[in-house]
């Protein structure tokens, strides 16, 4: 049997890609918008928020370095564009991954008005990362163009992202604390669906508007009436979200969750099979099959285990945060 | 400036500047595993609290290392796609593999456990607990063998093929265990040993200065100084071993250590010299007649091959020659140091030793560091042996963006030593509380 037929590498490099970066997105995003909403907080319930995400960020963000490393190893003439293209926000998002990591454990340890300042970087570096992660975003959609349309239109897809993680941020919150801070954190969650609705109307009627690709793709008749059931679907579990607030713990977190996969769905509707919009193709770009094949076999090998042991550790810290957790 | 040295200087400062974590905490993993062990097996009161607060204390600074690593370890996975595009176009197909193998057995490991060994303790049982460790411990060192096996392929490549006009692997045993894979890994997995103990016993030492009376400083120095004691003598043999495997597999590194511009037999061992790139000589030179013969070829009348040989494809002489000798310098400290420091604390702990322990804290770093620059300058121009040269690699970003980048590293980069350093002094001086 001719392998070439079944298994399509670059296609299942890009499934694994695609799923790599929702679940960065998804996971790294609720810690994030926390980080993001400590300014909001007293001291005492900014350790309990930075105690219900303080075991996790670590193992969230290696789906940035899986995502970003099947870019390079699957992709990497891809990856060389994108990332060349993507310098500055490239760097400016590493700087503030980097501040935001060490921040959570100088903020404890440090004395005086150093954790104070670190305390600040916390937030301030949660901001960065996720503005500079949308701003890539809005600059892969523009297909990386020159010009005063494509940065606005990115900086509004920076502000959209924020909003978003804060969303993820705030319903996480609702799942891992109690009482007062909960209460915040359902108060938190209105804010950020308001937020997350502007900006997604904001970023969908912008995309078709800066990118000819996607507004080929999706105003197509009658293709475009089937397509309509994602914006539908979207606005539905938006509106289950908010009423869910203060009747469950866990559904508003499903729910936006839900929101950004849906999100994602479409984008990767309007991208697929293109890597560069416009450029290569996944095909184009891919390694040498016996790079591929080589890869694969690790990666089949291991993401089961690495799932599993993700899950065992999220059952060990289930329940309610509390601020000694992360005190050590 | 031009951009392939901002470049050049870039892509160092990110790497030197994350290879200082991962140097503690591939060893120092091993220590938490052992301190938590002599926890469960101690015999009396004293004991136990010793090494039960000795393992908080240096969890809590292993996990402070490890978030410095995982930060800097994520700006290294960007670097190649913005500053070296070259490179994952002419052997990205061997070096994506062996790249994504280091992500994916080593760091996922060590992201998924240590949550569990960092808050786990209330958690799980003492076995999931211990197992944990000991998976973390697995993990970074895996991590060290895919990296190294990547970098050692490209200072001594083999089992390539071409195709077309880029490299894939022919044959992956022979990528992956090629000629100096294993002296260089074998080589860093002992100097993370050595940073670790001497960086375990320094900041022990530190803490007895203040509180002589410690039961676990006084147990982790003495642990410290041992394993350092066990293993620097390794290292020399294992470093001796090495630079004969360079010197078969890369002689134009070799002369560049060595400032030997001349092909000679019977080569002197210089000591100290200023090495003049212009007129190809070592100016004020102090050097021993025929020892550099005998040290790499056992033969004092050997020929060993000068810089003139591999001319004009030779590195900078100077970095290369003295990061070589203060590699040599701090190792041989390094001996005297754990040698006669683990004897005298058989019976004693004088104030002045401690001294000395806690001043040799990052003795390491420096050791490592030096050691990375000798063979990485040593492998210019070449990116990759023969096939791939660092210019030919380079991206084409403008030097407006390459001096804000590099600026931006560096500042950030200062801010985060300093910090950790400020921050390991204070919690290893003040001690630990469970």
């Amino acid at each position: 049997m001719n392998p070439a037929f079944w298994l399509d590498l670059p296609l299942i490099f890009a499934v694994l890609m695609g799923a790599a970066i929702l679940a960065y997105v998804v996971l790294d995003g609720y810690d994030l918008g926390v980080g993001m909403l400590m300014p909001a907080a007293t001291d005492a319930e900014q350790d309990v928020m930075v105690a219900s995400i303080g075991p996790f960020w670590d193992a969230n963000e290696t789906w940035l370095v899986l995502g970003v490393g099947i870019l390079l190893i699957a992709f990497p003439a891809a990856h060389g564009q994108i990332l060349g293209a993507l310098y500055l926000p490239v760097a400016a998002m590493l700087t503030g991954l980097m501040l935001r990591g060490v921040s959570f454990e100088l903020r404890l340890k440090a004395k005086g008005w150093h954790a104070e300042l670190w305390n600040w970087l916390f937030w301030f570096g949660s901001f960065l990362a996720s503005f500079a992660q949308g701003y890539m975003l809005g600059r892969y959609l523009t297909a990386f163009q020159p010009g005063f349309g494509s940065m606005l239109f990115s900086m509004v897809v920076g502000a959209a992202l924020c909003g978003g993680y804060v969303l993820l941020g705030a319903t996480w919150l609702i799942l891992r604390t109690e009482g007062e801070l909960q209460k915040k954190a359902m108060a938190w969650t209105k804010w950020g669906l308001l937020w997350v609705a502007l900006g997604v109307a904001l970023v969908s009627i912008g995309t078709p508007l800066a990118s000819e690709i996607v507004r080929d793709r999706w105003f197509d008749f009658p293709r475009t009436l089937a397509l309509m059931v994602l914006p539908l679907a979207t606005l539905a579990v938006w509106l289950w979200v908010w009423t869910r607030v203060g009747k469950s713990d866990w559904h508003p977190f499903a729910g936006a969750v839900a929101i950004f996969a849906l999100a994602f769905a479409g984008l990767a509707y309007s991208v697929f099979p293109y890597i560069v919009l416009g450029g290569i193709t996944i095909w184009e770009a891919a390694s040498h099959p016996s790079a591929l094949k080589v890869t694969l076999f690790g990666v089949v090998l291991v993401l089961p285990f690495l799932i599993g042991y993700t899950v065992f550790a999220y059952r060990v810290f289930r329940g309610k945060a509390k601020a000694g957790l992360y005190g050590h | 400036m031009d951009t392939l040295l901002l470049s050049r200087i870039q892509f160092a400062a990110n790497i030197s500047f994350h290879i200082l974590f991962p140097t503690i905490n591939i060893a120092l993993c091993w220590f938490l595993v052992y301190f938590r062990l002599r926890r469960g097996a101690a015999q009396d009161k004293e004991s136990a609290q010793g090494w039960e607060e000795a393992y908080f204390l240096w969890t809590k600074i292993f996990a402070l290392t490890f978030a410095l690593g995982v930060v800097s370890g994520i700006t290294m996975s960007f670097q190649f796609g913005t500053n070296w595009p070259g490179y994952m176009e002419k052997v990205g197909n061997i070096a994506g593999p062996l790249l994504g193998y280091e992500v994916l057995t080593a760091f996922f490991l060590e992201a998924t456990f240590l949550g569990v060994m960092l808050f786990g303790m209330e958690r799980v049982s003492t076995r999931v607990h211990i197992l944990s460790a000991a998976m973390v411990a697995i993990g970074t060192t895996l991590s060290a063998f895919w990296i190294l096996a990547l970098i050692s392929w490209m200072h001594t490549p083999t089992g390539h093929v071409l195709d077309g006009n880029v490299l894939i692997a022919g044959d992956w045993v022979k990528v992956i265990f090629n000629p100096s894979f294993t002296y260089r890994l074998t080589h860093m997995l002992l100097a993370s040993g050595l940073t670790a103990s001497f960086f375990v016993a320094g900041l022990s030492a530190w803490r007895l200065l203040k509180a002589p009376q410690d039961a676990g400083a006084l147990r982790t120095l003495r642990a410290g100084a041992l394993v350092a004691a066990v293993l620097a003598p390794l290292q020399v043999l294992v470093g001796d071993l090495h630079g004969l495997n360079t010197l078969e597999h890369q002689p134009g590194k070799v002369a560049a250590m060595e400032a030997l511009w001349k092909t000679q037999k019977g080569a002197p061992l210089v000591l100290f010299a200023i090495p003049n790139e212009e007129t190809r000589r070592n100016d004020y030179a102090v050097q021993l007649p025929k020892m550099a013969s005998l040290i790499l070829r056992h033969d004092m009348d050997a020929e060993i091959k000068g810089l003139e040989e591999f001319a004009p494809d030779i590195p900078p002489v100077a970095p290369v020659f003295f990061a070589f000798r203060v590699m040599l310098g701090v190792g041989v400290l390094m001996l005297a140091f754990a040698w006669a420091g683990s004897w005298i604390l058989r019976r004693r702990v004088p104030r002045w030793l401690l001294w000395g322990f806690a001043a040799m804290t990052f003795s390491g770093w420096v050791a490592t560091l030096a050691g990375w620059l000798v063979t990485e300058i040593g492998r210019q121009p070449w990116l990759v042996t023969g096939i791939l040269r660092t210019a030919d690699a380079a991206g084409r970003v403008s030097e407006a963006a390459l001096g804000a980048s590099l600026a931006g590293y560096a500042f950030v980069y200062s801010v985060m030593l300093v910090a950790y350093v400020v921050v390991l002094t204070h919690l290893a001086r003040e001690g630990a509380e469970p």
